[in-house]
């Protein structure tokens, strides 16, 4: 294949950057998709090459500047090359969810005006043959995968290869036609436009420029120390701004390699055969490594089991400060040299991290326990935030200051302040333009001298650290003024294995109840273990052993809450186990697995109502909506617990 | 689920008259049908009805004592296994017959077997043409993997396996072979409704993107009449029915010996 090259005359956009580092770094491996059992890559200069095909394809089908592209799948270097090829055609990307349900998809379909859609596989063209009707925009629809639609004769439908054919066609027959479109491009343009599902309402089009896009991608540079020989396996939805940022535009701006998996399910093998050097996961990812770590242990031999606790303990001691070059006991420092070769270095490579730089995470609270374990075992987890209006860039912890309980310090040329009522404000180089079309929303969103209004809940503490309370709204107090932050309660109650997801009540109430969600592994292991025979989800999750077990924990979290006065009234005193796990599916979650708490309170209403009237049980009956989208109930009654509480210190002393 | 119309070809295999005795007992008597090429074919009946007996006739396991096999139009009496194996026939077994100690990818590729022209030394010595060959099967067996979705198990010991992935596994060696007639020994047997779903879509997507002839013991009658193109019932070692699954549901006999009615 016979490289391409595109003359151009400015270089501050992100097509411009992708074609310059053909150039500059036209031989490295600019990112490699697992395939078949073995992983394909493509250089720099392929990849230019690529994306010259594709945007002169779709020139040929006549998508032209000012359209708005759908891209929907997994992560796959044909769908990354389909943002930089609509980019450079001065189009503007727009990435689905790949587990978007069809009502989802119809809304962002017609707000964005989608006229093409480039989809990686039979099932999303089926999803996209489906609300076509409901969405008249749509003209074209290609295709990447082959498999199953040898029978497909719709007019719409094209496939990737013979676009890319048409395109290489196209650029023989014009030239420099690329490269006039490329210098038409402004920095100030809009690059990508991230929906956001909204929590409480309908998702909103957050549009972000070139420039807040390298901006951002360099300051992460210059503060993580990217540099073009790094790794990082692309697994997290390409529609989620943290995604975007990482694997396309750092990807671009330092030039280093992604690394697509081969399925979802290969994700942790893949990442074996890869050991990214940077890798963030939300806190849910780090916990189910643990447990796995954990249950995996719990079947190892004597020896092994010995090896862990007794290396597992000196770690715990003094791992992290070691980690940070902190001050740590000689002996320790010896025993910690041992573990590490026994034990630690074999857990990270079997985790996949044996070459991490810095791991991050964040997007939710994480567990005190957990961040330790990480700490310990010599990775360097630590913590960021942001969000799709801030194209992730508001705080990092920097290296050597990471901290269980903040989110880190202010990024260059990040500005925070807190509003009177505690809210965070924000202005950061990521800052987005503008929700697509919306001009109400985005006015509501900022503040008269440009701040964003992160609707988070915070202050700045004596190190200059933030820390983030919970969401702005959601905070409320019980009928006796204790303050009541339910997200502060429900991540508590998460940083236990066996609990999933938890929603806690209690605004204007006596006193808080919560909403359970089982970890279907962490207790059908633990039920196991126990000789407690389930058979399944729902069966397991109305155990009265169960019910037991989850008490326990629960209290322990009230036992913590007790020893602070102004926590103490916001113990739990109620809870059940819901039959079912709350999913994004139902509109329950949100596809980023935020809970949202106004449509779980109306739903589950009769629920609530059973909390607080001292009813030992309830009967409720559910609508659950299934991935092909039909409807079904799931019926059941659910046992309510009551808990026990400590009294407050000050009770106590009188 | 929905078939899409596929033109069937001409007969690809006849049996004629074969009975199939071990001492006192009739396994078979005079059984005689055809399958066409591309078409999905069940055999039903109930249990010691003698259709694995059928199937092992077919693939050379057994030779019946009357009757005769025409498979391409070649008439056939006696036939080892391994015969009808690089003819193109390919099977799988009731119980699984993997290896339970090789790892999914490498039980897959003894389906290769076959097509490997290699010599014994130069297999060993994995130089030259063994090695291209090898490169060149890996492919065909990672295709195979990648139809049915088992990347995440490729290096899995097969004994480690749940019992649907185990017979998915079995699936993929009866494919590796890339045979003309597949025969499949009750390929749901031990599934719930999910796994039966999805090896029925591999069965349907085996016969539509490899034109591959298929037939197959089934006893979950759901499957049967949704998968198959035509039924061909066997009773005691007798034939008591044959013809579309339309027919076979409303086949007096058949209800009175197997089906039943619903109350």
């Amino acid at each position: 294949m016979s490289e391409v090259s595109i003359p151009r005359s400015r270089e501050d956009t992100l097509p411009a950057l992708l074609f310059k580092n053909a150039e500059v770094r036209g031989k490295k491996t600019a990112i490699r998709e697992k395939d078949l059992g073995i992983w394909q890559s493509w250089t720099w200069s392929q990849v230019s090459t690529e994306v010259a095909y594709l945007a002169c394809g779709l020139a040929a089908k006549g998508f032209s500047r000012g359209n708005n592209l759908a891209i929907i799948g997994d992560n796959r270097p044909r769908l990354y090359w389909s943002f930089a090829a609509s980019q450079t055609l001065g189009g503007i990307p727009v990435p689905l969810y790949q587990d978007a349900i069809a009502e989802e998809m119809i809304y962002v379909f017609n707000d964005a005006e989608i006229e093409f859609a480039i989809v990686e596989d039979q099932e999303q063209v089926d999803k996209l043959l489906e609300i076509m009707p409901r969405c008249n925009k749509l003209k074209h629809i290609v295709y990447d995968d082959t498999r199953g639609m040898r029978h497909y004769d719709n007019p719409a439908l094209i496939s990737y290869d013979e676009l890319r054919q048409l395109g290489q066609q196209y650029l023989a027959e014009h030239a420099d036609f690329l490269s006039r479109e490329l210098d038409q491009c402004r920095p100030d343009d809009i690059s990508v436009i991230l929906y956001t599902s909204g929590t409480t309402s309908k998702p909103k089009g957050v549009c972000l420029s070139h420039k807040a896009c390298i901006d951002v991608a360099s300051g992460d540079m210059s503060f993580d120390g990217y540099k073009d020989d790094g790794e990082i396996l692309s697994y997290l939805p390409m529609a989620w701004v943290g995604d975007h940022l990482f694997s396309y535009a750092q990807s671009i701006v330092a030039g280093f390699t992604v690394n697509c998996p081969e399925s979802s399910e290969t994700v942790m093998i893949d990442m074996k055969e890869i050991a990214p050097t940077y890798y963030f996961a939300p806190p849910r990812v780090f916990e189910n490594l643990l447990t796995t770590v954990t249950i995996r242990m719990e079947d190892a031999s004597n020896l092994k089991k010995w090896l862990y606790r007794t290396f597992m303990a000196v770690a715990r001691r003094s791992g992290s400060e070691i980690m940070d070059g902190k001050r740590a006991p000689i002996l320790d420092r010896v025993l910690y040299a041992i573990g590490n070769l026994f034990v630690f270095a074999p857990l990270r490579n079997n985790l996949g991290m044996s070459r991490i730089q810095c791991a991050y995470t964040g997007g939710a609270a994480i567990g005190p326990d957990l961040y330790r374990f990480y700490r310990s075992i010599g990775i360097n987890l630590k913590q960021l935030y942001g969000q799709t209006e801030t194209l992730a860039y508001v705080c990092k912890q920097p290296n050597g200051e990471a901290r269980l309980d903040t989110v880190g310090s202010p990024m260059p040329g990040v500005d925070i302040k807190v509003a009177d009522k505690g809210e965070i404000l924000v202005k950061s180089p990521g800052l987005l333009k503008e929700y697509y079309k919306n001009p109400e929303a985005t006015q509501e969103s900022l503040t008269e001298d440009g701040y964003f209004r992160t609707g988070d809940a915070g202050f700045v503490d004596q190190d200059g650290h933030l820390k983030i309370i919970d969401r702005a709204k959601d905070v409320g107090a019980l009928t006796d003024g204790t303050m009541f932050a339910p997200q502060f309660l429900e991540n508590k109650l998460k940083f236990f294995p066996f609990i999933k997801e938890a929603v806690c009540f209690g605004d204007k109430r006596d006193n808080v109840t919560a909403f359970i969600n089982i970890e279907m592994e962490a207790v059908g292991n633990w039920a196991e273990r126990q000789g407690l025979g389930y058979s399944g989800y729902v069966d397991l999750a109305s155990k009265a052993e169960v019910y037991d077990l989850l008490a326990e924990c629960i209290e322990q979290v009230n036992a913590d809450l007790a020893e602070e006065d102004s926590l103490a009234g916001s113990q739990i005193k109620r809870f059940l186990i819901l039959h079912k796990e709350l999913d994004a599916d139902d509109d329950e979650l949100t596809r980023t697995r935020k809970v949202r708490r106004g449509f779980v309170a109306e739903k589950y209403g009769v629920l609530i109502n059973a909390l607080y009237d001292g009813s030992d049980d309830c009967f409720i009956e559910t609508q659950v909506k299934f991935e092909d989208g039909r409807t079904g109930n799931i019926a059941a009654t659910l046992a309510i617990r009551d808990l026990k509480t400590v009294a407050a210190p000050s009770a106590l002393a009188a | 689920m929905t078939i899409t119309q596929r033109t069937l070809g001409s007969t690809l295999l006849k049996v004629d008259n074969i009975s199939l005795a071990f001492g006192g007992v009739k396994a078979l008597t005079d059984i005689s049908f055809e399958v066409k090429e591309h078409e999905i074919l069940a055999i039903i009946g109930p249990n010691g009805a003698g259709k694995s007996s059928m199937l092992n006739v077919i693939n050379g396991v057994y030779h019946p004592n009357n009757g005769s096999v025409t498979y391409k139009g070649v008439q056939r009496k006696q036939m080892r296994p391994h015969e009808a194996a690089s003819q193109g026939i390919a099977r799988t077994f009731q119980n699984i017959a993997l290896f339970k100690g090789m790892s999914v990818l490498d039980n897959i590729m003894t389906g290769r077997t076959l097509k490997m022209k290699a010599g014994f030394l130069s297999q060993c010595l994995y130089f030259g043409r063994a090695r291209d060959e090898e490169i060149e099967h890996r492919l065909k067996v990672e295709e195979i993997i990648d139809f049915l979705q088992i990347q995440s198990i490729r290096k899995t010991p097969v004994g480690r396996l749940p019992y649907g992935l185990q017979k998915r596994v079995e699936l993929g060696r009866a494919l590796a072979a890339e045979p003309e007639l597949l025969l499949l020994d009750e390929p749901m047997a031990g599934m719930n409704i999910e796994e039966k779903e999805d090896m029925s879509r591999f069965v349907l997507d085996v016969n539509d993107e490899f034109g591959t002839t298929i037939v197959l013991i089934e006893h979950d009658m759901g499957v049967v009449m949704d998968l198959s193109d035509r039924v061909v019932v066997l009773d005691y070692g007798k034939k008591i029915g044959d013809g579309t699954p339309d027919e076979i549901r409303n086949n007096q006999e058949v209800i009175d010996a197997y089906l039943g009615v619903s109350h």
